[in-house]
């Protein structure tokens, strides 16, 4: 028997949208439509809000040019994984919090008329989680950035592995390393643009194996997470430890572009990267 | 739920027993003693047997590379140094002669005592050992040497150094690196398998564990502190995570349980080593016959495969217009989509073929 829900309008509707947000950082309130104007940074203090992935799609994208792919992947509970919550709640919940089937989104696009595979990541969905259909997606993309000899750009946001599907989640590490090294050995180039937060699996895998590896200022960025760390060493971490300019400071991060520079940005190092391989292709 | 992985796990064992009387082996009593009894089992006592295995997983007397080693290899040369930062002696590599096979054999290594552990980084391995290990795989690629790795990590090393360094890159490139080696790779996980930092020299052509052997995506401390909000929850996150040997058979990303001789590894290291010698040479000898460039293509589809998902058709929401229905249309569109994705049929462990891409 099918469920019957009650017809209600959504309370979006029926009520004004929520007009101010609070800076996390500088506590200064924002009127929401300032800061949908200024990119989703805040004006007074630079703190980078985080994006849901149509927004991140919509501010590096042509307009209208982005093509999904694979929309319809969801994860399946193969360990009937149940903690305070079961784990199919929790995607249901996800689903309903972010509009989206799992934390990741990809497809074809052009970004100053250039081509491109693109991958955004949404933490909104349990965390930016990796699981299956993340881990699927970025293989897949990788290899439709290969079939379709177009750059591949992936932009991460994830607290890593996803724990609810176990081992199968930490294989989505080997799963995506071997897609971008059929990917590198094709000489396509491959850009990873690491925003906040960028951390465990998700790092030690497909985030820091860019061709060019760009952050967000101040972007939370790490293998181990900073509890974690603490406890098992018992040691007082450094300031600034794991943020994009400690990566950066010690040779892990190409640049760290601010995000009203983004799109700008990335549209000028694919210029470089997309000549040298059509040229090694031909050749 | 729960009868489904139990019924996939008993499957899993079946071919594992077959195996072992195949080897005419003595099962022991440990086994029966160990095993999960089946459905009858209280939560409260299958609790109890993941945390003993996991105990016997970090059982400080459990072999490691070096003991393994001593037993199984005529002869070995260890090999030091990332030729970039230094020598991580969280990780022992070299060369070695297993019943005349020579191979390059990598492993983590723990201290036997609070002097060699802190040597030792606890055997939690810093970017120069996986550094290391990758220069070693390169070298065995060139010189035509199979690789054997041996698994025990807690996990890679969480320190700022190690951080500094580029734990993550470094884990990142050796995952990548193995899954296009173009030389055999026999993994064995004999104790811990810890996250990235045992994947990172884990990934095979064929993956063995031995019995109480345990591989998780992270550690039961770490998955109940953040899901349960107490670590006192560890042994239920264990059983949640799924992460015993027999399990991960089930699941597919062990491919051979290693019975372990009846009071588990660490009580009679001889014994362990001859059982792990036999199915690596098995295998050895089965990989040596397989044409390079299919080994590697096998390889690739094998971790390509691995993780369940299933694909649902109609209107696929559209990412870059936000939902324009009601909640009510959306709560119902998602309900669906879980139910549909529930009782779907698993696509775990399906080896040798590529992930379906149709709708189930």
């Amino acid at each position: 028997m099918p469920m019957k829900f009650p017809s209600f309008r959504s309370r979006r509707e029926s009520f004004p949208e929520k007009m101010w947000t609070r800076c996390p950082s500088c506590e200064e309130q924002l009127f929401n439509k300032q800061l949908e104007r200024s990119m989703n940074v805040c004006p007074s203090c630079g703190h980078h809000f985080r994006l849901p992935a149509p927004v991140r799609l919509g501010q590096l994208l042509d307009e209208g040019s982005f093509e999904e792919r694979d929309s319809g992947l969801v994860s399946v509970d193969v360990l009937g994984f149940v903690d305070q919550k079961a784990y199919p709640d929790r995607l249901v919940a996800a689903g309903l919090a972010t509009g989206l089937r799992d934390a990741a989104v990809w497809g074809f696009g052009r970004i100053d008329g250039q081509p491109i595979a693109i991958l955004v990541m949404d933490f909104g969905f349990m965390g930016g989680s990796m699981g299956a259909v993340v881990g699927e997606k970025v293989a897949r993309a990788a290899e439709g950035a290969l079939a379709a000899h177009v750059p591949l750009v992936i932009v991460s946001a994830s607290g890593g592995a996803r724990m609810q599907e176990g081992t199968l989640a930490l294989m989505q590490l080997a799963k995506t390393m071997a897609a971008l090294e059929r990917l590198r050995a094709a000489h396509v180039p491959y850009v990873s643009i690491m925003s906040d937060p960028t951390t465990g699996g998700v790092f030690a895998s497909y985030a820091a194996m860019g061709d060019i590896n760009l952050a967000e200022p101040n972007a939370l960025i790490g293998f181990a997470g900073a509890r974690v760390g603490a406890d098992t060493i018992g040691q007082e971490l450094p300031p600034g430890f794991q943020r994009a300019e400690f990566l950066f400071r010690h040779g892990f991060v190409d640049r760290i572009v601010p995000r009203p520079d983004l799109r700008r940005e990335l549209a000028q190092v694919l210029r470089y990267l997309v000549p040298s391989w059509q040229e090694a292709s031909r050749g | 739920m729960v009868d489904r992985i139990l019924g996939r796990g008993r499957d899993g064992k079946d071919a594992r027993d077959g195996r072992d009387a195949r080897e005419g082996k003595d099962g022991g009593d440990a086994r029966d003693a160990h095993d999960e009894a089946p459905a009858s089992q209280t939560p409260e006592e299958a609790k109890a047997a993941v945390w003993n295995r996991v105990q016997l997983a970090r059982n400080l007397r459990r072999p490691r590379i070096l003991e393994i080693l001593a037993v199984i290899a005529d002869e070995f040369v260890e090999l030091h140094g990332d030729r970039l930062f230094g020598d991580d002696e969280a990780i022992v590599a070299g060369f070695a002669r297993i019943d005349g096979h020579r191979v390059a054999v990598i492993g983590q290594q723990k201290g036997a005592d609070t002097e060699e552990n802190v040597r030792r980084s606890f055997g939690m391995p810093h970017p120069e050992g996986y550094r290391k290990a990758m220069r070693i795989m390169e070298l065995a690629e060139r010189s035509g040497l199979p690789v054997v790795t041996f698994v025990d990590v807690p996990g890679a090393h969480p320190g700022p150094e190690s951080e500094e360094r580029g734990i993550a890159e470094a884990i990142a490139r050796s995952v990548g690196l193995m899954t296009r080696l173009r030389t055999p790779i026999v993994t064995v996980i004999t104790g811990e398998g810890g996250s990235g930092g045992a994947l990172a020299i884990a990934v095979g052509d064929v993956v063995l564990a031995l019995e109480n052997a345990v591989y998780s995506v992270i550690s039961p401390e770490g998955c109940a502190s953040i899901l349960w909000r107490t670590r006192d929850e560890a042994p239920t996150a264990a059983l949640a995570m799924k992460m015993t040997a027999a399990d991960q058979q089930a699941l597919g990303v062990v491919d051979q349980v290693i019975e372990e001789p009846a009071d588990g590894a660490h009580t009679d290291h001889e014994e362990t080593g001859r059982r792990i010698k036999v199915a690596i040479l098995r295998e050895l000898d089965r990989l040596a016959a397989i044409p390079v460039d299919l080994l590697v293509e096998q390889r690739y589809r094998r971790y390509r495969s691995l993780g369940a998902y299933t694909e649902l058709t109609g209107p696929a929401p559209t990412p870059t217009v936000p939902p324009r229905g009601g909640l009510a249309d959306r709560l119902r569109g998602l309900i669906e989509a879980g139910q549909r994705a529930m009782p779907a049929p698993l696509q775990v462990g399906r080896r040798h073929e590529p992930p379906a891409r149709e709708d189930v």
